[in-house]
């Protein structure tokens, strides 16, 4: 992707406005598909199989075998409309193919002529009528290509099943569209490759443990330079009390690693014993965006080992949306039981959490005077919005982060109250989107929370989008220049924490 | 798969643009990529490129963003120890297109 690329970038309005259909609008061939030496190492044939037709049909039928789930959302869907306007890409791109329900139909006409009765019947004897009638085709090349495009223009982030009356979970189906693509050898180069480097290296990245190692020292350097106060960010400690999960962009990118830095300073300054682990050093399980249970499970047994090999107590996840949704929704039946944890912690914590309640037994001292300069607003990410939960009370995912966020700064607004908490609007490059191959697609679908951000951007003076997930940051790093505002003014939680904190010891700086 | 010419030499190159095989790379071959992408490259592009290319000789990865406005900063100065430096440069981002241009492979995950 050149540097000079063009994008058509939608004109952000007064007030949110659902645009005039436009067929076809992001009809494209879709991101880079994985080559072979991206299939193999996932268990995935590494080109289009012979009768992949057949083969389609028949992995949709074994995933209605194993997910009763995924039958009834494509049987219980009335057609009611409910969805069709709550899609960030829908409301970006204007392509009706990417209204929720026409998303599902795509997967769903294929269950209903080959799991259905009518359909079977229809089917058998060549009636097009009668396919017609119940909303019906036949396998082919042209459904492929609009199940490749188009299953990767969702997010999975959720939005349009918490307005289904019937709770019809876009996500996953199209992360079951996902996965009988990869059975049929025709998988997305940007999500495969990463898994094969987390096998392989134990990151997204690809950081090996060396340049892990150096990079944490370096981080140790400049810490002790600002503060005067030799914080430490422990690699492979055995016997440590604390396992730090978190995504390798943490490591790797801005404002991710100051967020890392906030944490460090949180341990440090709790007085905790913690590490970090090279084999276990991501938090992000991309094995959820290709719908993989087998590839989910092999990355989160990895978090597993390295709990074991480094004998810690608990589990705390950093700053990652997705990797919270595996870990709480999930790690127990992936790869629990966690019996070997302290009991008296939750299994896994999020690190907000860890954070506030250090803040409300007064373990903590900030100068919030220096966020002074800050107004920050905080975005929820779907996957932690929609699908997890922080602490011990209901809402604790919304609650939390902004508790945290207001004990360290003085200028806090939020979003307008339908762009946020359960209703939040994606980024646009969740959900294995986050690549330069699909930027039109990226940049259209972050234009509801641009036109959010944009109202207490004007409204409130706000200067800075607060996230905990690496994606989102990395997302808006990029898009938010494509409407008028500055890449850095996206920050990490644990940025604002690190900013503020006040270590035993400090220098002035 | 997609071949540069530089030098009456075809080079493999991936859909992105990044070389297939990193020992294709030669400043003949940076100038091209960096033709490319817009940019004409002056002694301070060299000096961010040839760090890259030493750290990925020892590391295998391309350093972290932190790690390169240090050293940038320390090589040549406090003033350029930044990434607001490194993105006047690089307008892509350090991360990517940097190292495009020092015929790295492209850095992947949530960056």
């Amino acid at each position: 992707m050149a540097a000079k690329a063009t994008f058509d970038v939608p004109q952000m309005q007064e007030y949110p406005i659902i645009p005039m259909l436009k067929p076809n609008a992001m009809k494209t061939a879709g991101p880079f598909i994985a080559k072979p030496e991206h299939q193999a190492p996932l268990g995935f044939p590494c080109e289009l199989v012979e009768n992949w037709e057949q083969k389609a049909v028949e992995k949709l039928g074994e995933l209605l075998e194993k997910y009763r789930s995924l039958r009834v959302y494509l049987d219980a869907c009335v057609r009611c409309g409910a969805c069709t306007d709550k899609c960030h890409y829908l409301l970006g791109s204007a392509d009706p193919k990417n209204m929720p329900v026409a998303r599902q139909d795509l997967l769903r006409q294929i269950y209903r002529r080959y799991y259905t009765v009518p359909g079977k019947i229809f089917g058998a004897l060549g009636w097009e009528w009668g396919k017609k009638l119940i909303g019906a085709k036949d396998m082919s090349k042209e459904v492929l290509d609009d199940w490749y495009n188009y299953f990767h223009q969702c997010s999975q982030c959720r939005r349009c099943s918490v307005f289904c009356p019937y709770g019809i979970d876009t996500a996953d189906i199209s992360m079951a569209a996902r996965e009988i693509m990869d059975s049929i050898g025709q998988g997305q180069k940007y999500c495969n490759e990463i898994i094969g480097k987390v096998f392989k290296i134990g990151n997204n990245l690809g950081l090996p443990g060396p340049a892990l190692q150096d990079t944490l020292e370096g981080l140790e350097e400049d810490v002790e330079f600002n503060t005067g106060v030799k914080v430490r960010f422990p690699l492979d400690v055995e016997g440590a009390d604390i396992l730090l999960v978190t995504p390798s962009a943490d490591f790797f990118a801005e404002p991710h690693v100051d967020g890392l830095v906030g944490y460090a300073k949180v341990f440090h300054q709790a007085g905790v014993s913690w590490t970090m682990s090279s084999y276990a050093s991501e938090a992000g399980n991309f094995g959820m965006f290709i719908g993989s249970y087998e590839n989910m499970r092999k990355i989160s047994l990895r978090i597993r080992k390295a709990a074991l090999d480094l004998k810690v107590k608990r589990i705390v996840f950093g700053e990652c949306g997705h990797a919270w949704r595996v870990a709480y929704s999930f790690m127990n039946t992936l790869a629990g039981p966690f019996d070997f944890l302290d009991p008296k912690y939750p299994v896994p914590q999020h690190i907000c959490e860890f954070t506030n309640e250090l803040i409300k037994a007064g373990k903590l001292n900030f100068d919030k005077s220096k966020n002074d300069h800050l107004k920050i607003t905080f975005h929820d990410s779907c996957n932690v919005a929609r699908a997890t939960r922080m602490g011990d009370v209901e809402g604790g995912q919304f609650t939390i982060p902004r508790e945290v966020i207001k004990a360290v700064c003085n200028h806090y607004y939020d979003m307008p109250a339908e762009t946020i908490h359960d209703k939040t609007f994606c980024c646009g490059g969740g959900g294995g989107l986050l690549t330069d191959d699909l930027m039109d697609v990226r940049i259209k679908g972050a234009l509801p929370r641009m036109q959010a951000w944009k109202q207490v951007v004007e409204e409130q003076g706000v200067t800075h989008l607060a996230a905990i997930c690496a994606i989102c940051k990395s997302q808006f790093t990029k898009v938010l220049p494509y409407y008028g505002f500055k890449l850095d003014q996206v920050v990490s939680v644990h940025q604002l924490v690190s900013n503020a904190i006040i270590l035993d010891g400090q220098t002035e700086e | 798969m997609a071949t540069i010419s530089v030098g009456g030499k075809d080079i493999e190159v991936d859909e992105e643009g990044y070389l297939v095989t990193l020992d294709d790379w030669s400043e003949e071959v940076a100038n091209h990529l960096a033709q490319t992408e817009g940019l004409a490259l002056d002694e301070s592009h060299w000096e961010i490129i040839n760090f890259l290319r030493e750290y990925y000789q020892e590391y295998q990865i391309a350093p972290a963003v932190r790690v390169l406005t240090k050293a940038a900063g320390k090589k040549l100065g406090a003033e350029k120890g930044n990434s607001k430096y490194l993105y006047e440069l690089f307008p892509y981002g350090p991360g990517k297109q940097a190292c495009k241009i020092a015929g790295l492979p492209k850095p992947t995950g949530c960056i």
